[in-house]
């Protein structure tokens, strides 16, 4: 029978069907941060229990840690005992634990792939919505509650439901200056924060086989901003050749039977999807949101849409711009901001890096903004250091943090403060998101950059 | 952590007639910090609640005397975001035993069934009908029996069914959880990792 690249990983890793309920799925890789895992640490001390598989588990330190001086002890004296927390628990059962100072250190969607942890044809979990980002690399990959944490440390399986299928094709090629967070803005502003619930999403078309696979994950991160179980990508030379030699992946005769099982990690001719949507890449533009939630993006050259155009209640509409201080029909481009945020999961790596520093270059940081450079991992701000990036960087007038989620979810003290606007490269433009009262507009990297140097909203395509 | 069974619930309903509510504001992320699970109820909706200098924002409908209950009534779209648990935790600790909305987010859903909170999907009209009742009687009843798998409007006697699959459902009717379950075929998970390469 034919079937999807879903199907054939999702169904090797089926351990019991139960009739009529979920099925009990495997799991080969857990990731674990200090958030959302003590209280499943706490039930399995009060189940008298282990982690079941240490080597399947890897624990590591983003979301809650300071961005500056990482050396010195955490000052918040609650975000402290979270991470004491998980180094005490990772020892306690094990567990590898990449804490803060380590040279593996990084946002736990960052480092996963960084250092072969990430595999195609695998099943990956982490308390943490954003786990869809393993996607890119034909695993099935997605964020579970601190219950079904529990659940894997304690059993290495998970219950779960089978998602139905969803296909997204885009054909075509992406245009100049648009970027694959554009593309994933492009899809969720098509199909609403709610339009892929149910279902898991596999990417297809031209246009992510011709992305890098930074941008691969880019989309599949943002694929849970639709409502999607998690987004996947069939695995093709790219894909190997950056997994090829990292400390995790198989290596020798490991490697090529792996690459046999691998190579087959496509959806079959035939298959059929439960739903499927088809776009023209040709047809996007550098998208920027207006709203908050992720579905409220434009392209942006265009205008705020109006409350008759959009899918959601006249009221919720209104609360939305209200809270952003903007009204329908408006343009984007011009509108003040005051801070940037470069980094998160979504696009905190070296391309994202990269594509900030070639928008900056011989310009000069505009005196009003404030801009939070935030690499994903060390291995990241290495690589901006040794690429001469920083050099380019800081001659703009820019500085670079120290890895860790920082202001995607303002845990640590990196907030944008109340009424304030930001043009962030994250994920997520909920109210108070950045922080109470803190204004956000998604943006891919360039965008970000262009708003950083000007001061407002801009076209990075009117910047030579 | 298994929880409290569920079986029937007959209660007062709190209103919040808003689409796409995120986890953001259910629970906002500086609220994260604890290392156990205590005290989340003081805070959901925290900035909905309280105003930056913690006065209270009365007319919020959880601030509002008039609206009490163990159900809270959403718009669609109720629980996205991320998936963050300490949401339905939040929700739970402020004593809601089940939320009702014309349509959840998947892993918001499914933390609310791992913990014991009932999320009832209802049509968007049914859903228009619970807020009328209420509108016109803040003390409007909603009566929820799992086992029929019904809910219903006490006043008007309207009802609905709901779907739950039948594995959750004896779960909650039970106040079993999951974890019970999987370690009960430990050894058949244990054969299974053998096949399945690090
Ligand atoms: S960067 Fe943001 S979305 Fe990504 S893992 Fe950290 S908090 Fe979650």
């Amino acid at each position: 029978m034919s079937k999807t690249l879903f199907d054939k990983v999702w169904d090797s890793h089926v351990v019991q069907q139960i009739e009529d309920g979920p099925d009990v799925l495997f799991i080969d890789r857990h990731l674990v941060h200090e958030v959302t895992s003590p209280v499943a640490f706490l039930g399995l001390k009060n189940r008298g229990i282990k982690v079941m598989s240490p080597k399947r588990t890897f624990a590591t330190a983003d979301h809650n840690t300071p961005t500056i001086n990482q050396h010195l002890p955490v000052a918040d004296p609650l975000s402290a005992n979270q991470l004491k927390a998980l180094e005490e628990n990772a020892k306690a059962h094990n567990i590898s634990y990449w804490g803060l100072g380590h040279e593996k250190n990084g946002i736990v969607h960052v480092i996963g792939p960084e250092y072969g942890i990430t595999q195609p044809g695998a099943t990956i979990v982490c308390g943490d919505s954003h786990t869809s980002t393993h996607g890119a690399f034909g695993a099935i990959a997605f964020g579970i509650g601190t219950s079904e944490v529990e659940m894997v440390l304690a059993t290495q399986c998970i219950m779960q439901p089978k998602p139905k299928t969803m296909q997204v094709n885009v054909n075509g090629s992406l245009n100049k200056g648009v970027t694959p967070k554009d593309l994933a803005l492009f899809i969720i502003s098509k199909l609403s924060t709610s339009g892929a619930t149910g279902y898991f999403v596999e990417y297809a078309g031209e246009v992510f086989r011709s992305i890098s696979m930074e941008g691969r994950m880019t989309v599949c991160n943002l694929s849970i901003e639709m409502g999607a179980r998690g987004g996947i990508i069939a695995p093709d030379e790219k894909t190997f050749e950056y997994i090829k030699d990292l400390e995790f992946t198989p290596k020798g005769a490991a490697w090529d039977k792996a690459m046999t099982y691998w190579s087959t990690l496509k959806t079959d001719e035939n298959a059929t999807f439960d739903k499927k949507y088809t776009f023209d890449g040709d047809a996007i533009e550098p998208m920027i949101t207006y709203g908050t939630n992720p579905g409220m993006g434009m392209g942006i050259s265009g205008g705020i849409p109006t409350a008759e155009s959009v899918d959601v209640g006249a009221a919720t509409f209104k609360k939305s711009l209200d809270y952003m201080g903007y009204k329908q029909g408006e343009s984007m481009i011009g509108k003040k901001i005051d801070f940037v945020f470069l980094g998160s999961c979504t696009n905190g790596r070296i391309e994202d890096f990269r594509a900030f520093t070639e928008i900056v270059e011989g310009k000069k940081k505009a005196d009003h903004v404030t801009a939070w450079l935030v690499p994903g991992s060390h291995k990241v701000l290495n690589a901006i250091k040794e690429e001469g990036l920083l050099k380019t960087l800081e001659a703009a007038g820019f500085e670079l943090r120290e890895p860790g989620c920082s202001a995607c979810l303002a845990m640590n003290d990196d907030k944008i403060p109340a009424g304030k606007y930001a043009v962030s490269t994250s994920n997520r433009n909920f109210e108070g998101r950045q922080g109470p009262g803190s204004r956000t507009l998604l943006a891919s990297p360039k965008v970000a950059a262009a708003a950083a140097v000007t001061g407002v909203v801009t076209d990075p395509r009117s910047l030579s | 952590m298994a929880y409290d069974k569920f079986n029937t619930l007959k209660s007062s309903v709190v209103p919040l007639p808003i689409e796409n509510i995120d986890t953001d504001q259910i629970i906002p992320a500086r609220f994260l910090k604890a290392t156990e699970r205590v005290g989340f109820g003081d805070n959901l909706f925290r900035d909905w609640r309280y105003n930056q200098d913690n006065s209270v924002k009365s007319e919020f409908p959880l601030n509002d005397k008039k609206y009490s209950g163990k159900i809270l009534a959403g718009g669609k779209n109720f629980g996205s975001g991320s998936s963050r648990e300490h949401a339905a935790w939040a929700v739970y600790d402020y004593g809601f035993r089940c939320v009702v909305s014309s349509f959840f987010a998947d892993i918001f859903r499914n933390n609310c069934l791992n913990i014991g909170v009932l999320p009832v999907q209802v049509s968007a009209e049914f859903l228009q009908k619970i807020f009328a009742a209420i509108e016109s009687n803040s003390n409007s009843q909603l009566t929820i029996d799992l086992s029929k798998q019904t809910i219903t409007i006490d006043s008007t006697r309207e009802f609905e069914t709901f779907e739950i699959n039948s594995y959750k459902k004896e779960n909650m009717l039970n106040g079993f959880d999951d974890i019970d379950y999987l370690i009960n075929i430990k050894d058949q998970i244990g054969e299974f990792s053998k096949n399945t390469p690090l």
